[in-house]
């Protein structure tokens, strides 16, 4: 028997939760690469799906994100991926059995927008407040990667609420925030071990008040809107000069020294060589629409814009441009730019036609984005727009999975993606479902039977904090 | 028409709302939160602004205005704590934001019963949700190198959209723990001992006023008007609402509060559960914000989504907040959470509508359905601490309210422009 066998066969002898195994740190491996970065992949992650069995889940109603609502489904899973999704299907030979019957089955939701492990719990420690590298308007050369700290206990009360993925980005004091990184919700020690593999990157950029304010009150550009155009279209001349320097030289043959490295003009460069996503925290219409303009003045697009909660004044717009607003159901009035809020904002922007995605931003949320998702959806009902369930789950998982580039990976219950699935106590939009198990790749990581794979953050061991 | 004149004089001073006439809810499920417990087909009839009847056999007079309910859950108004309803438009602008005062002198004495707006576009949001009554509550305006260790006096509010003050000074506010440790100089002893050398000095001034007004006393730290508002605290008949959270520190403030001879009212008990049967020994009710489940700083370690359960299960009267300022409306689904984690329905339903009520002192107005209650009266399309369900009618003080808000009308404004045909980037 080979050492391989061993290993394999040492895993698959994991007692039914895969996040009990604690990952080891990163020993420099092979370097992996995540598509033709403008520079190489210097954090590459380290990752791996563990090794899973078959199993089929039987009997549930499936929500797959990608079709009708389903009764009395099957999702059979194999070694980590979705192998088939129907109703009444027959379960192959060598498939674990769950009953799943009276429950729910969806894919693992995904966030679209979060600070966990960069804004740590215990959030009101300032050690603990990695989120905003709040020293200059243009921060673009920083990564959120480097903030994240895998102890965050917000992550494991994510995983218990069906989150398996998330987008970590920078806060929005900058203009631009730096760049973003998706992680897959598994427990690890590095941040290297929850990086998802083959994700792209974000840039994070911010309109509107927060950038002015906080350097306006520095007596600093940007103090105005204008002064925040102003700043990004001064950064996009910078990042096409030094794409065209680079270019230059490497169509040249690479002769003599090439342009030094810029981090900063590097991600820049990285957006507009469509390689790096435009994550864009931008709330009032009128400003997405400049945004828009600016996108078009140097060539590069939106992926989606976040909060945006006037996203549906410009609805059609924003379907016809294919960005996605990342938003919240109940958010309002927090500062002025937010006051024109509405729960419908999503479903406006669904019936338009776009991608409408709910996201969370802080750590309590993120544990009832489907709570979130069923507000958005029940004032959809309100205002007579007709919503099935069975779209309204791509709000939190296949809209955030295109955002963030990874919907070829995960955010639909279909053959051949990685079987990242939730099984839910209930209808997942009622305010009493919980998540009763949680599979990554196939793996289980959460299953609320089981004591042994709930809590892994190292800050609570010891601590008077419950388990419950 | 003198008379007549009289008869609404008359109906001002006894706060019936203009307009007030008989309403009748009928055939609706009756979840009276009273010991009238569930009626499946029942009635209920407002008149005058008050419940006059409530059960599955109501007469309902011919001149009634009727409200079918049929297929449809009726339950109390509910009652939001901690809120800041009446008191808030925009957070970041500094004017709209009355929540509290750097003014130095005024702690104690700052009356969240005055300025209230009615006219806040929180305040249909809010209703939206349900919400009929509100206490508004104080929040510090901290300002750098100034002592202040009471946020304020909280008040009852109505939100038909009417002049709102229901009752003043339902509670007196305070912070301890971190923050209020941090305000007493930076330790939680610090504030401990501070406060009951201002309970003496209230209590010293009490028996001293005349001299005082003479000035024939010692000086005392806090202001004239900040002692006078202590004074109802020290005799017990005004709460004090504590916010606190480390099980350590409720221990302390059960102590402070039985030492003292207060009436206490704990808030935010993350670690409630930890001391749960030395807060229901000493009676002291508690308001909870179920979701709270983050570690969010060292007093907080202990938060757990079954709080709001296991402080019920030990004997111990909660009541549920929503989620601040803006957010009110989410108290239903917080209390849905504390469902989801155990807490008996009943008890989540109990915990937005009597408790509070109870809590504060209006249960003889407000909190359930029962004659002689103001007509405050909510009709769901489903069960009230669902997300997929809403109201479908308000009533407060037996007056069917708008079921509009801002947000509603800019929703009505845009919907045009988004649904088929799309027409291009101007709605």
């Amino acid at each position: 028997m080979s050492v391989r066998a061993v290993t394999v066969l040492a895993a698959l002898a994991l007692a039914g939760c895969a996040a009990g195994e604690r990952p080891q740190p990163a020993v420099s491996p092979a370097a992996e690469v995540q598509g033709p970065l403008v520079a190489p992949n210097p954090y590459p992650a380290t990752y791996r799906p563990p090794a899973a069995g078959r199993v089929a889940l039987v009997g549930a109603t499936v929500l797959t994100a990608a079709g009708d609502e389903i009764a009395n489904g099957t999702v059979l899973m194999d070694r980590g991926k979705i192998v088939a999704v129907g109703p009444d299907l027959a379960v192959p030979d060598g498939y674990a059995r769950i009953d799943a019957r009276g429950r729910w089955i969806t894919p693992g939701v995904i966030d679209a927008h979060s600070h966990l492990g960069v804004w740590s719990q215990p959030d009101t420690v300032e050690a603990n407040n990695d989120v905003n590298e709040m020293t200059d308007p243009n921060t673009a050369q920083v990564w959120a990667e480097h903030s994240v700290w895998p102890q965050d206990p917000g992550f494991d009360t994510a995983r218990e609420a069906g989150v398996t993925t998330m987008m970590v980005l920078p806060g929005s004091a900058n203009l631009f925030g730096g760049r973003t990184v998706t992680l897959k919700n598994v427990p690890s020690v590095t941040m290297q071990g929850m990086k998802f593999p083959g994700a792209p990157y974000g840039l994070k950029i911010a309109c509107g008040e927060n950038p002015k304010r906080v350097y306006g009150g520095r007596g600093r550009s940007p103090a105005t809107r204008m002064g925040n155009v102003a700043g990004y279209r001064k950064a996009w001349i910078d990042a096409q000069d030094y794409a065209r320097r680079q270019d230059k030289w490497e169509k040249g043959g690479r002769v003599g020294d090439g342009p030094k490295r810029d981090l900063q003009l590097e991600t820049l460069a990285g957006v507009l060589k469509g390689e790096i996503l435009v994550q864009n925290h931008c709330y009032r219409a009128d400003e997405m629409a400049n945004m828009i303009d600016i996108a078009r003045e140097f060539g590069f697009s939106i992926r989606a814009f976040h909060h945006a909660n006037e996203a549906y004044k410009i609805a059609p717009l924003l379907a016809k441009e294919d960005i996605c607003v990342a938003t919240w159901a109940s958010w309002w009035g927090y500062k002025m730019e937010v006051y024109d809020a509405l729960e419908e904002n999503a479903a406006l922007v669904h019936a338009a036609g776009g991608c409408a995605i709910i996201h969370s931003d802080d750590a309590i949320l993120v544990q009832h984005l489907n709570q979130e998702a069923a507000a958005a959806l029940s004032s959809a009902w309100r205002a007579g727009i007709p919503i099935a369930r069975a779209d309204a789950i791509r709000w939190i998982t296949a809209n955030p999975a295109k955002a963030l580039g990874i919907a070829d990976k995960v955010g639909t219950l279909e053959p051949g993606k990685n079987a990242d699935v939730v099984l839910w106590s209930a209808d997942p939009f009622s305010i009493y479902a919980r998540a009763e198990k949680v599979w990554i790749d196939g793996a289980v990581v959460f299953d609320r039977a089981d004591p042994a794979c709930r809590r892994h953050s190292d800050l609570l061991l010891g601590q008077p904090g419950d388990t419950q | 028409m003198i008379r007549a004149f009289v008869a609404a004089l008359l109906a001002c001073a006894l706060g019936a709302p203009a307009g007030a006439e008989t309403v009748a809810i009928t055939g609706g499920r009756v979840v009276t939160v009273a010991g009238g417990g569930d009626i499946a087909k029942g009635t209920v009839l407002v008149r005058d602004g008050r419940i006059v009847a409530v059960g599955a056999n109501v007469a309902v007079p011919p001149d009634a205005r009727i409200i079918d309910a049929t297929g449809k859950v009726v339950t109390p108004g509910l009652v939001a704590s901690g809120t800041a309803l009446g008191l808030i438009e925009v957070r970041t602008v500094e004017a709209t934001d009355d929540r509290g005062s750097g003014a130095p002198g005024l702690s104690a004495a700052f009356d969240a019963g005055y300025g209230l707006n009615p006219d806040s576009m929180l305040i249909p949001v809010a209703r939206l949700g349900g919400i009929t009554r509100a206490i508004a509550t104080p929040a510090y305006n901290d300002r750098p190198g100034r002592e202040l260790l009471f946020a304020g006096q909280a008040a009852a509010v109505v939100l038909d959209g009417t002049p709102m003050l229901m009752r003043r000074g339902v509670a007196m506010v305070l912070e301890m723990g971190d923050a209020g440790a941090e305000r007493a100089g930076g330790a939680r002893a610090a504030e401990l001992v501070a406060l009951r050398a201002i309970f003496a000095e209230v209590r010293d001034y009490k028996i001293r006023r005349a001299a005082y007004d003479r000035g024939e006393t010692r000086s005392y730290t806090l202001s004239r008007s900040d002692l006078e508002a202590l004074i109802p605290v020290v005799e017990g008949r005004m709460p004090l609402l504590v916010s606190v959270n480390r099980a350590s520190d409720i221990r302390d403030v059960l102590e402070m509060a039985r030492s003292e001879r207060l009436k206490l009212i704990l808030e935010g008990a993350s670690e409630g559960w930890r001391v749960a049967p030395d807060i229901a020994a000493a009676g002291v009710p508690v308001l909870v914000t179920p979701v709270e489940n983050t570690p969010a700083s060292f007093e907080a370690l202990g938060a757990t989504l079954t709080n709001a359960r296991r402080l019920a299960e030990a004997g111990v009267t909660v009541a549920i907040q929503g989620n601040g300022n803006h957010r009110e409306r989410e108290m239903r689904y917080n209390a849905g959470n504390a469902v989801a984690n155990g807490l008996d329905w009943r008890a989540g339903l109990a915990a937005i509508t009597i408790n509070p009520a109870r809590i504060f002192g209006l249960a003889d107005r407000i909190g359930s359905l029962e004659p002689g209650k103001d007509g405050d009266v909510v009709v769901w399309d489903g069960d009230p601490l669902d997300t997929l369900s809403r109201p479908i009618a308000v009533l407060i003080r037996g007056v069917p309210q708008p079921m509009q808000s801002r947000a509603t009308e800019l929703r009505d404004r845009y919907l045009p422009g988004v649904l088929p045909p799309a027409n291009g980037d101007k709605p």
